[in-house]
């Protein structure tokens, strides 16, 4: 291309108003910037004030949290055996560990390009309201003080293994650094023989999880599973072989047919009969396993759309360059689909992890099947605002915490400061 | 390893009465060590888990009550929680011993070409009722003529309220609504002067209103739901232990034995020769176990680990409960109600 081609330049634009405005400015810019502006705001914060009041008063005054003190351990874990809760314990320490380490390590090496603080003002507010949830939570609950005193250290332990390995990463060698993302698989597998016993560890059936515990566990095995079967599902339904093609396009067309809660209880009824008693999986199992075959279809659909946006030429580049189909696609195909596709892909995590809660509808005490059962216990009757509100509220954590981290991973992914 | 062999050795326990008796699902349940029992888990008063992950209720109990008379000890159930539209399919494909899940005995449900299940004994007579405050001075369905009545619209509820009041000529007026939370806030907000419902779950939600004893139910029972424990169909010996268990709970209650002073009673009867029938129910003498293809002592152990049948009543629904609901129908036939067992002979 020559510069003879080129459009002529477009006249400088005015310079844009001022950016730093003063804040009395800026309210009066954004709120009352005219009369009808003016009744509008005032209206409006009038009744965000009058919710806020009615609300506090609600939750401080009238609610009774006795329902959720009182029950605090079933609403964590469920029916889980007293003696084997320190399996628990220590999952959630490590988890601790492993989460402080990282985040350290991700400040202490900031992507090459870009230049990473080590305390960004997003951390700090992170760690004030970790902080401040830790300290106030475990006594809100009225937790016997041992269980207080755990939950202090736990936090503790993350936020000093946060400014210990922020500090002092940068010694860490960047070959070492390759096999942090092993951590995390390592640790889920190690979490899951904790939870379910074996080699070595007594057993707790599946039947005796519970709470919050299942509902992440469910999650958790069916977003890292139908991950891999989205991919392949997508690949496979844009392969040129028929037989590959027209089995994915089925599988997927079969899963997006029926709603989740039908083949939820297909899942559960069915396999009963057609393996005999005994040889079906565990119902906790089976309901897992439709979760993941449910969310990968889903999945496979995203990845699709990831895989279309990647322009042919980028195939045919890698190809000429002298790769083969495998290689073109792990080293330069997916990784542009997959980042296309990320936004769609924690949107689908989001949904799954509330789509759990139809776990209670086929008698798993999930979450809400605790819930249920909590508010059957005619000591707790009618507290079913509180218990709800606490739903809302742990949820609303666990989403937001799954949408905060693709953010992140977004941005760190981010091509368009790459070095040219 | 040493669980296993207690487990083994319980089992070999159980076994030795049954001797001549065929039952697959009782010798699974043996082998197992542990009694599936089919629960609701959500229903106040019939089953549900404590704070301590435990199951409570009439329906827990008698769960309990079955493991206590089949394996010896009542803490070897494993509860499964099952909605209504899974129960008899779990039933059938064998994932579930028993259901004690607030099933109403049918026709359909008990016949062959129907479900296929097998009930035991009633061991909850509930009913459509109605709740209105005392304050009304309402005492009797002829007391609501031209009154507003709350209803869950859809419901079996609200065509058993038309069909009774159409029989007797009342007229009122139906005030219909989606959800059950919406019918008995618009009660409580006097929309209406009275609510229907099963007479179980009026009671229990009386119990979570700001005055309970504010309220009553009245005596009309517009609808027949007999709650029964059920097994499968086509293993005859299995139906007979679960219906004599729940029999001797019933007994029990004639007989004034209680979960305190069973082995008491257990005593005496091995005492005193005299007392062939009380010897007879608790197994001190004859064969009743050996013929149900249970242990001889079912019937004390089943009473130890949740007592009679009136004391399992009082405990999860009646008055020690906070459902307080009347016994009623629920009383011993002596007492004009329906809880009656066969002879033990």
């Amino acid at each position: 291309m020559t510069t003879s081609s080129s459009p002529p330049l477009l006249p400088p634009r005015p310079a844009p108003p001022s950016a730093r405005r003063s804040w009395r400015g800026a309210l009066r810019q954004e709120l009352f910037a005219t009369p009808l502006d003016g009744v509008i705001s005032v209206l409006l914060l009038a009744a965000l004030l009058a919710a806020g009041v009615g609300f506090w008063h609600w939750a401080f005054r009238q609610a009774q949290w006795a329902v959720i003190q009182a029950n605090t351990t079933l609403f964590a874990v469920g029916r889980y055996p007293l003696l084997q809760q320190w399996r628990l314990w220590l999952l959630v320490t490590l988890a601790g560990a492993t989460i402080g380490a990282s985040w350290g390590l991700l400040r202490s090496h900031p992507r090459a390009d870009r230049s990473g603080t080590l305390w960004p003002i997003n951390d700090l507010v992170a760690i004030a309201v970790l902080a401040f949830v830790a300290a106030w939570l475990p006594v809100a609950l009225k937790l016997p003080v041992p269980l207080q005193l755990r939950w202090w250290a736990i936090t503790a332990l993350l936020l000093v293994l946060r400014g210990v390995s922020g500090q002092w990463g940068q010694l860490v060698p960047r070959r070492l650094l390759r096999f942090l993302p092993l951590l995390w698989p390592a640790l889920y597998l190690f979490g899951m023989v904790l939870i379910a016993g074996g080699l070595g560890v007594p057993r707790v059936p599946p039947s005796e999880w519970g709470g919050l515990l299942l509902t992440l566990l469910m999650a958790s095995f069916a977003i890292l599973l139908s991950f891999p079967i989205g991919i392949v599902v997508a690949l496979g339904r844009r392969s040129t072989l028929p037989l590959l093609r027209w089995s994915s396009v089925l599988y997927i067309e079969f899963i997006r047919g029926a709603p989740l809660i039908t083949l939820l209880f297909l899942g559960q009824n069915i396999l009963g009969y057609m393996l005999p008693g005994g040889w079906a999986p565990d119902r906790v199992w089976r309901a897992a396993w439709v979760l993941t075959f449910f969310c990968g279809a889903y999945l496979a659909e995203a990845v699709r759309a990831g895989l279309a946006a990647v322009p042919v030429g980028q195939l045919e580049a890698a190809r000429s360059l002298g790769l083969s189909v495998p290689q073109a696609l792990r080293h330069v195909v997916l990784p542009q689909a997959l980042r296309i596709a990320l936004p769609a892909t924690v949107g689908q995590f989001i949904s799954l992890l509330q789509d759990t809660t139809l776990l209670s509808l086929i008698g798993l005490l999930d979450l809400l099947g605790t819930a249920r059962t909590v508010m059957a216990n005619p000591e707790f009757l009618g507290k079913n605002a509180e218990v709800y509100l606490t739903l809302a509220v742990l949820f609303w954590c666990c989403c937001a915490a799954l949408g905060l981290g693709s953010r992140a991973l977004e941005r760190r992914l981010d091509p368009s400061h790459s070095p040219t | 390893m040493v669980l296993s062999l207690l487990l083994a050795s319980c089992a070999s326990d159980g076994g030795g009465g049954g001797e001549g008796v065929q039952s697959q699902k009782m010798e699974t349940i043996r082998s197992r060590g542990k009694l599936v029992c089919g629960v609701d888990g959500k229903l106040p008063g019939f089953s549900f888990l404590g704070p301590d992950g435990t199951y409570s209720g009439l329906d827990a109990d008698t769960c309990r009550a079955v493991a206590a008379a089949i394996l010896g000890d009542p803490e070897m159930v494993e509860y499964r929680d099952l909605n209504s539209s899974e129960r008899f399919a779990a039933l059938a494909s064998g994932e579930v011993d028993m259901l004690a899940r607030n099933t109403t005995m049918t026709l359909s449900r008990d016949s062959a070409g129907g479900n296929g299940i097998s009930f035991g004994p009633t061991t909850f007579y509930d009913g459509q009722g109605l709740m209105a405050p005392v304050a009304s001075g309402i005492k009797t369905l002829k007391d609501l003529a031209g009154k507003p009545i709350c209803v869950e619209s859809g419901t079996t509820t609200e065509l058993n309220l038309a069909d009774r009041m159409r029989e007797q000529g009342i007229a009122y007026t139906p005030l219909k609504f989606q959800t059950g939370d919406q019918t008995y806030a618009a009660y409580l907000g006097g929309r209406c002067v009275a609510v229907t419902s099963d007479r179980s779950q009026l009671a229990a939600k009386r119990s979570s209103f700001p005055q309970p004893d504010a309220h009553i139910l009245l005596p009309e029972v517009m609808s027949k739901e007999p709650l029964t424990p059920a097994s499968i169909n086509g293993d005859p010996a299995w139906a007979d232990a679960l219906r004599w268990t729940v029999y001797a709970l019933f007994q029990a209650e004639e007989l004034g034995i209680t979960q305190a002073n069973v082995a008491a009673k257990v005593a005496e009867a091995k005492a005193n020769t005299n007392l062939a029938d009380l010897r007879r129910f608790l197994g001190v003498e004859g064969d009743f176990g050996k013929q149900l293809g249970l242990p001889a002592d079912f019937v004390p152990k089943a009473i130890a680990a949740v007592g009679n049948y009136g004391e399992i009543f009082e405990r999860n629904v009646g008055a020690g409960s906070p459902l307080k609901l009347e016994r009623a129908e629920n009383r011993q036939w002596k007492d004009g109600g329906l809880i009656y067992s066969p002879p033990f002979r």
